[in-house]
């Protein structure tokens, strides 16, 4: 009796076995570290691997590893040179390669070849910078529309169809007609050039009118590409700062969610990422210049913008006028580097852009040579104008921007192009920074507290159940190792909060030996033999164990639904606490309790505390009813 | 060792009604001060921004607030948050119109709050900063709203389906009787209730009702065994049986509490202390308040055993031999 068969003994060891090999990098400890990887073109391959060396042999750094990881070098060395080692490389490697500070586990290579991993520790953990921010979707809608109505504009014109006007109203572009066939053949037109937009005819007073709207997919597949097209320009942001895996993921519709660990200076990654920028290329309404210079618009300073026109400051000061119809969007820049002229000297500014980018600035600059073009940041909706230089020929996709004061003028130009390709502004609507101390703090206290707890469960199991006190505790303690391996398996984000869920679960686990262990003793009472007592207490109290467990996994997976970032964490682990608690509390401890007491003929007493004293009730006990 | 030796019934059922009067007057008194005042909710419900600064060494809080005052902030809230050289500023959403704006508000205001620290004593060091925004703690509060209810209807659901709706009833307003303590307490002490103390709610509710089911589970046993039991008998057999493994449950799982409580520090203290209520009344209200209710409800014996007896009637079904 209370024998287990071997294959029990087989999950139980192999489960405990794993379990330990996937808990064990978590005891390595962390060394620092420098990673590189390639931006844009440059990829980290094994010649660069050989360039790092050499660089670093130039510098005369020592480290204690360099190692190529998919398309990342990793090097490890002490902490002193590690600031030593990403200057060294960074000066050598140049604008094309981000060189970042991290940290890598120290646990060994044929652990990390099975896919153990440390937990990845959450930014309450490890300091670190997260965001929420929203995209401001009207705003690309309402620029959308803006563009369909400078199309529709062409189409009519190119096919000489006469209107009365075109108008924007909301999200509706508006087209009066006088005659009806004019309107026919506008629809017509549109219909075949524009099949995104929608067509509805009316009738007032005097006009045909010729309402036109994007249709709903449309819609939904701009307000797609405008979140897709911010979470590559903040990737892209974020990649600048040279920060090593940073995260940057769409949360819900119109959300994007950034997280920076172990960002060393939150200010700075803020400041790049709240850049909440979009670039725009525009004519300069030079009509209304007077004169070529930099004051060249200087009576609009109080004036109104005439239309057509809108009026802007630029990054020196000084009044721009623009024209309304956008050349180029940031979105068609595909880079931006420094560089240097070498015909007239002085610093420049390479501009890629992608083919649509390319064949409208080759049809403006036909049209407009010598006339002068604005590049305008909008940054939180007010637009700075950082450059006008003249278009000094035709040029299409690859053009250059001279006349820079100095090369660290290009370079912010440069970086600005590059990084500022935004489709719609974006807002902070969340914003969390933890220094890296508190971090460290963090940890400690959520530790000491999980290992205190821990302490006092067992001397009160020990004292008060004995040998199964004992037993409740080792399951416990599997339970503790089954969790972490899981959630290392998992490469769960361990917060905080994560930390309070792994103690009080355990603090909630212990409720099912305790279960099992006044079960047992109640059936000891009631005048069982041991070997039954055992039998039949853990098989009692499987069934409320199981109850228990469910109710507590509704609360679990409520939190988990409607949960929001720390809490999604402690969800996460009460969710899969449960699993475990059940497992090592029934299969775990009544695997140990079979090998002392199992396949015994006499055992005339268990070790779980005192049960010398008749059950307190039975019915014999009440008194009997007539 | 033994902490419980009972070696009879204890009358729980005969006093119910002064539990029940206890339950009444504290839910009362939690209602009470819901309203009087309200729960001192965190940026992440209302909106705002917090930032915690240390020192070098302790600070003075009403330096603090003085310097932010003649600054211009309004509505800034200073504390001491652990240890004496960390203090917590608080600072409430500003009103602005259209959201750009209130972004760029906010800003300015934690720069401004950052600046005359500084300018008093230059020691100080920015070390966490949250910030949400007016829509994100609208949000949050709903989805905290949606998932008590969850909670609640599963449970419920549960229950229905394990025992009889009566008990479901009777488990959830005596644990949901608990909530409304617990948030009771938060409100009178003006403690922050934050995301992490919600959770902390949640899971107690599912933590409690398992008192709820390992009661009824027994009485259900003491109904099929002790036949000519009354209701209240079974009931408090019931109780007195499973009392010993109640209070040490809980005790064990509020040692874990009480070392988060202890050793968590302050980001852990407020979650562990909402912890710590909910475990005390737990223990009463799932049984002395959940019992009482189901009996009022009319639970009968009948009511338990009617599965059962569908069970034993099975074998009398005889099918024709062929």
């Amino acid at each position: 009796m209370n024998k287990y068969p071997a294959w029990k003994y087989v999950v139980i060891v192999t489960a405990l076995v794993v379990a330990f090999f996937y808990t064990a990098p978590n005891f390595f400890g962390e060394s620092p570290a420098v990673q590189v990887t390639g931006l844009r073109a440059n990829k980290a391959d094994a010649a660069l691997v050989t360039r790092v060396q050499d660089a670093l042999k130039a510098a005369n750094l020592t480290t204690t590893s360099v190692l190529l990881n998919g398309e990342v070098i990793r090097i490890k060395m002490d902490a002193e040179s590690q600031l030593k080692v990403k200057d060294a490389l960074q000066a050598k490697l140049g604008e094309g390669y981000v060189v970042a500070l991290t940290k890598l586990t120290n646990s060994p290579d044929w652990l990390h070849k099975m896919g153990a991993e440390p937990l990845s520790l959450g930014l309450d953990l490890r300091g670190g910078v997260h965001f929420l921010m929203e995209v401001d979707m009207k705003f690309a809608v309402n620029k959308a529309v803006d563009r369909y109505t400078g199309d529709v504009r062409v189409m009519l014109r190119d096919k000489k169809i006469y209107h009365n006007g075109i108008s924007k109203d909301g999200e509706n572009i508006v087209v009066r007609f006088k005659e009806e066939t004019e309107l026919k053949r506008a629809t017509k037109e549109i219909e075949t050039q524009a099949p995104e937009l929608a067509l509805k005819n009316s009738q007032d007073a005097a006009e045909f009118v010729l309402t036109a709207v994007m249709k709903p997919e449309t819609q939904t597949k701009l307000r797609d590409s405008a979140i897709q097209q911010n979470i590559t320009a903040l990737r892209k942001r974020v990649n600048e700062l040279g920060v090593s895996e940073p995260i940057v993921q769409q949360q819900g519709q119109e959300r994007i969610l950034v997280q920076i660990a172990g960002c060393l200076d939150p200010a700075q990654c803020k400041e790049v990422i709240g850049r909440t920028a979009s670039l725009e290329l525009r004519l300069v309404a030079e009509d209304q210049a007077s004169g070529q210079n930099i004051d060249a618009f200087e009576r609009y300073r109080t004036e109104p913008a005439p239309f057509g026109t809108d009026k802007m400051i630029g990054s020196r000061g000084e009044v721009v006028l623009v024209k309304k119809q956008v050349v180029v969007t940031g979105d068609k820049v595909t880079d931006a580097q420094p560089g240097f002229d070498s015909q007239n000297g002085g610093s420049t500014v390479n501009v890629r852009l992608d083919s649509a980018g390319g064949r409208a600035m080759l049809q403006t600059t036909r049209e407009n040579l010598k006339r002068r073009m604005a590049m305008i940041m909008i940054e939180n909706d007010k637009p700075e104008v950082l450059t006008w230089p003249v278009i000094q020929g035709e040029f299409g996709p690859q053009f250059q921007i001279s006349g820079m004061a100095n090369p660290n003028e290009a370079k912010n130009l440069a970086l600005l192009l590059r990084a500022g390709a935004l489709a719609a502004p974006m807002k902070i609507i969340e914003e969390r920074s933890i220094g890296p101390s508190l971090g460290a703090e963090n940890i400690a206290k959520g530790m000491n507290s999980l290992l205190f707890g821990f302490a006092l469960i067992t001397v009160f199991m020990i004292a008060y159940y004995m040998l199964f006190g004992v037993v409740s505790v080792i399951a416990l303690g599997a339970n503790l190792l089954f969790l972490i391996a899981i959630l290392s398996m998992l490469q769960a984000t361990m917060t905080l909060p994560g930390i309070a869920a792994i103690a009080l679960t355990l603090g909630m686990a212990i409720d099912a030996n305790v279960l099992i262990n006044e079960r047992i003793r109640e059936e000891l009472r009631n005048g069982m033999s041991p070997q039954m007592a055992i039998q039949t207490g853990y098989d009692r109290a499987l069934d409320t164990i199981i109850d228990s467990n469910i109710t507590t996994l509704i609360a679990g997976l409520a939190l988990l639904i409607w949960g929001s970032g720390p809490v999604r964490g402690f969800a996460v682990v009460h969710c899969l606490g449960i699993g475990t608690s059940i497992f090592s509390a029934v299969m775990v401890s009544r695997g140990i309790v079979n090998l002392i007491y199992g396949g015994k003929k006499k055992v005339s007493k268990l070790l779980i505390g005192n049960v010398a004293w008749a059950k307190p009730v039975s019915e014999k006990s009440l008194p009997a009813k007539a | 060792m033994e902490f419980f030796r009972i070696k009879k019934s204890i009358p729980f059922m005969r006093h119910a009604l002064v539990f029940n009067a206890i339950s009444f007057i504290t839910f009362l008194l939690a209602v009470f001060f819901l309203w009087y005042t309200p729960l001192h909710l965190s940026i992440e419900f209302t909106g705002g921004a917090v930032m915690e600064v240390k020192y070098d060494k302790p600070a003075d809080i009403e330096q603090i607030k003085e310097v932010l005052t003649k600054a211009g902030i309004v509505g800034a809230e200073p504390i001491k948050f652990g240890t004496s050289q960390d203090v917590q500023i608080r600072l409430p959403l500003k009103a602005a119109e259209g959201a750009e704006d209130q972004n760029k508000a906010m800003e300015k205001l934690k720069d401004t709050v950052m600046t005359s620290l500084k300018s008093v004593d230059a020691s100080a060091t920015l070390v966490r900063n949250d910030f949400v925004g007016g829509q994100v703690g609208k949000e949050l509060a709903t989805d905290g709203a949606m998932a008590l209810l969850f909670v609640c209807i599963g449970i419920m659901a549960y229950l229905a389906i394990r025992f009889e709706w009566r008990f479901a009833v009777a488990t959830i307003i005596a644990n949901l009787h608990d909530v409304v303590i617990i948030l009771g307490f938060f409100a009178f002490f003006q403690w922050e209730f934050s995301l992490p103390v919600l959770a902390a709610v949640l899971a107690i509710l599912g933590y409690s009702v398992n008192e709820s089911v390992v009661v009824f589970d027994r009485a259900r046993e003491n109904f099929r065994k002790m036949r000519r039991a009354t209701t209240e008998e079974i009931f408090d057999a019931a109780i007195t049986g499973t009392i010993s493994r109640t209070i040490i449950t809980h005790g064990l799982t509020q040692m874990m509490v009480l070392a988060m409580l202890i050793l968590g520090g302050p980001t852990l203290h407020n979650f562990a202390l909402a912890l710590t209520i909910g475990i005390c009344f737990g223990i009463y209200s799932s049984v002395l308040v959940a019992c009482p209710l189901a009996r009022y409800l009319g639970v009968s014996r009948e009511d338990f055993v009617k599965t059962e007896k569908k069970k034993e009637g099975e074998p009398e079904v005889i099918s024709a031999a062929p």
